[in-house]
């Protein structure tokens, strides 16, 4: 009786899936399995995960073309390579073919419009897509922008692009505040901040003309100490950027800050740029515990005293430090409706909360209508750390750094420590 | 009478004890040192090195296990602390990000110490840094 009534749940079950399959398959088409342990992740009831690849070293940003191959961005370059070309042949969502092309190392990479656009730390290239999105002359790519500064620190050129032909490239600051001697104990902010000239903004270039330099670019904003994630919302066409908050507030005027409040301020920090704004690096930052701006200490600030000049409020703050790697608008049909046109951001994880534990390594989403959150911000994916309580960086697994969204609306994440390729999928109901 | 005594022998009795009470004034010198450094290391090092010595990936160097920490060249260890570091430079197969501001406010006595503390912590075993080694690197940078 008990074989018996097994078999008919059996055969119900083939035969629901079945019916699902036919029903469904529209709006879910993959049947692709996730990891037993959904890849060592921790996920909201419904969604699963699997490692679509594994030790690709320092794996930045990442894009993926209609047929949901992935060009990963890698800051160090693997077997020559700079860019690696991820294949599933066998569609049980693992890439089995790996190759690469791109003599450069750096962070950028996206696809727009029939065009692989991809940066070093000093230039952006872009490669023509034939129609099934494949980079078919890797060895010849456009050079389009040079030049663009590199003094190590904040170096990376992350990339977006907009629908009417121009691409925007963060230029990070190569310092932490503008001290006259970068990150030396009570050095004073040199005043305007020169850096600000080329670099601590948003750089917009034409994403079809050839060698451009700063001088073919706009300032699009500026006052933003280091971007790595930025996306165009497509619903508002409005430029959205996280911003990495400086370091070290007790560790360079520990007459103002003590260890508690030099871990949790400043806020990393989400905008909504228009051309033109300032966020006001380096002379304040965003307290995230008091809600406001306050004047840097390098430019006569106490912890306490408020700028007297206005500058530009973030559209969300976020704890302290966390480092806020990628920032991607989810247009997929895959996850549940309450997801789509909200942002997704991939948060690298914090160094500079010593003594205490380190936060961060988890990819946050938050709801958004009409370009604006409907809500507070809430971790999405955890457990890439591998450890719970973290006090030391080596303990450290995999650090989120890239989002791409996949044809089927699957949204991969990649992590440029272990160098492994993360797809989040939604299969609940 | 023979109440002869053994002059060479008693000398080098002497030699060994001096050398023992030697080493164990140099050892307990030594812990001293440490135990000054690692208050150096956790306002002025930590920060960037971490508690444990390891760093930040492609940010700022690990010291434990750094080759440049536990090597016998002490003076380019001392140059470091007092001139800082903010060339691209290759340490241990990778390259690091951060700038370091010198510290040639510190004293020669707690360069020596942050040293001797950072040289004998986590998995580094490796000799005390003298107040005169810092001396005489220092003097040679000015």
């Amino acid at each position: 009786m008990r074989k018996l009534t097994w078999l008919l749940f059996l055969a119900c079950s083939v035969a629901c899936e079945t019916q699902a399959g036919d029903t469904l398959q529209n709006r879910r088409p993959n049947i692709i399995k996730p990891d037993s342990n959904n890849a060592g992740l921790k996920l909201p009831s419904g969604f699963s995960a699997l490692k679509v690849a594994e030790n690709l070293g320092r794996a930045r940003h990442i894009a993926v073309n209609q047929a949901g191959e992935i060009y990963v961005k890698l800051e160090r370059k693997l077997n020559g390579n700079g860019i690696m070309y991820l294949r599933d042949l066998d569609k049980d969502g693992r890439a089995e073919e790996v190759s690469g092309f791109g003599n450069y190392i750096g962070t950028g990479i996206a696809i727009h419009k029939g065009y692989l656009y991809a940066s070093s730390d000093e230039d952006v290239f872009r490669y023509k897509l034939n129609d099934k999105g494949q980079v078919e002359n890797t060895d010849s790519p456009e050079k389009i922008i040079t030049g663009l500064i590199n003094r190590r620190q904040h170096a990376s050129k992350s990339i977006t692009l907009d629908n009417k032909g121009h691409i925007y490239v963060n230029i990070g600051a190569y310092s932490n505040a503008c001290q006259e001697k970068d990150r030396q104990v009570g050095s004073m902010g040199m005043s305007p901040c020169p850096i600000l000239d080329s670099a601590g903004g948003i750089w917009q270039f034409k994403a079809d003309v050839l060698n451009q330099t700063y001088a073919n670019g706009v300032r699009y904003a500026t006052g933003l100490r280091n971007v790595v994630g930025l996306d165009w919302n497509h619903q508002t066409n409005k430029l959205f950027v996280t911003q990495h908050g400086r370091d070290q507030l007790k560790y360079l005027f520990p007459q103002y800050y003590n260890d508690t409040t030099s871990a949790e301020i400043p806020a990393e920090t989400m905008y909504e740029i228009n051309p033109g704004d300032n966020a006001g690096w380096p002379y304040v930052y965003f307290d995230n515990k008091r809600n406001k701006l306050i004047l840097s200490p390098e430019y006569g600030g106490d912890g306490q005293k408020e700028p007297s000049v206005t500058y530009k409020q973030p559209t969300m703050a976020f704890p302290a430090h966390m480092a806020p790697n990628a920032l991607l608008f989810y247009t997929g049909d895959m996850f549940p409706a309450r997801y789509k046109n909200g942002a997704f951001l991939a948060f690298h994880g914090s160094w500079n909360r010593t003594p205490l534990p380190q936060e961060g390594f988890y990819v946050v989403f938050i709801p958004f209508e009409n370009g604006k959150p409907t809500g507070k911000w809430e971790v999405f994916a955890n457990g890439f750390a591998g450890v719970d309580v973290i006090n030391s960086l080596r303990a450290v697994q995999h650090r989120p750094c890239g989002l791409a969204q996949g044809p089927d609306g699957s949204l991969y994440v990649s992590d440029d420590n272990k160098g492994t390729i993360f797809r989040i999928m939604f299969n609940g109901n | 009478m023979k109440s002869k005594i053994n002059l060479p022998l008693s000398f080098s009795l002497f030699l060994l004890l001096c050398c023992f009470s030697w080493d164990a004034n140099a050892q307990s010198s030594t812990a001293a040192s440490i135990t000054r450094g690692k208050t150096i290391y956790i306002q002025r090092c930590m920060a960037c090195h971490q508690q444990d010595g390891g760093g930040v990936p492609h940010m700022n160097p690990p010291l434990d296990g750094a080759s440049a920490v536990k090597g016998k060249d002490k003076s380019k260890l001392i140059r470091v602390i007092l001139k800082g570091m903010s060339d691209r430079v290759e340490i241990d197969g990778e390259f690091y990000s951060n700038n370091m501001v010198g510290h040639a406010y510190l004293t020669n006595q707690q360069v020596a110490d942050v040293l001797t503390y950072i040289r004998n912590s986590w998995s580094n075993q490796a000799g005390a840094v003298t107040a005169a080694e810092v001396k005489t690197v220092r003097a040679k940078i000015k």
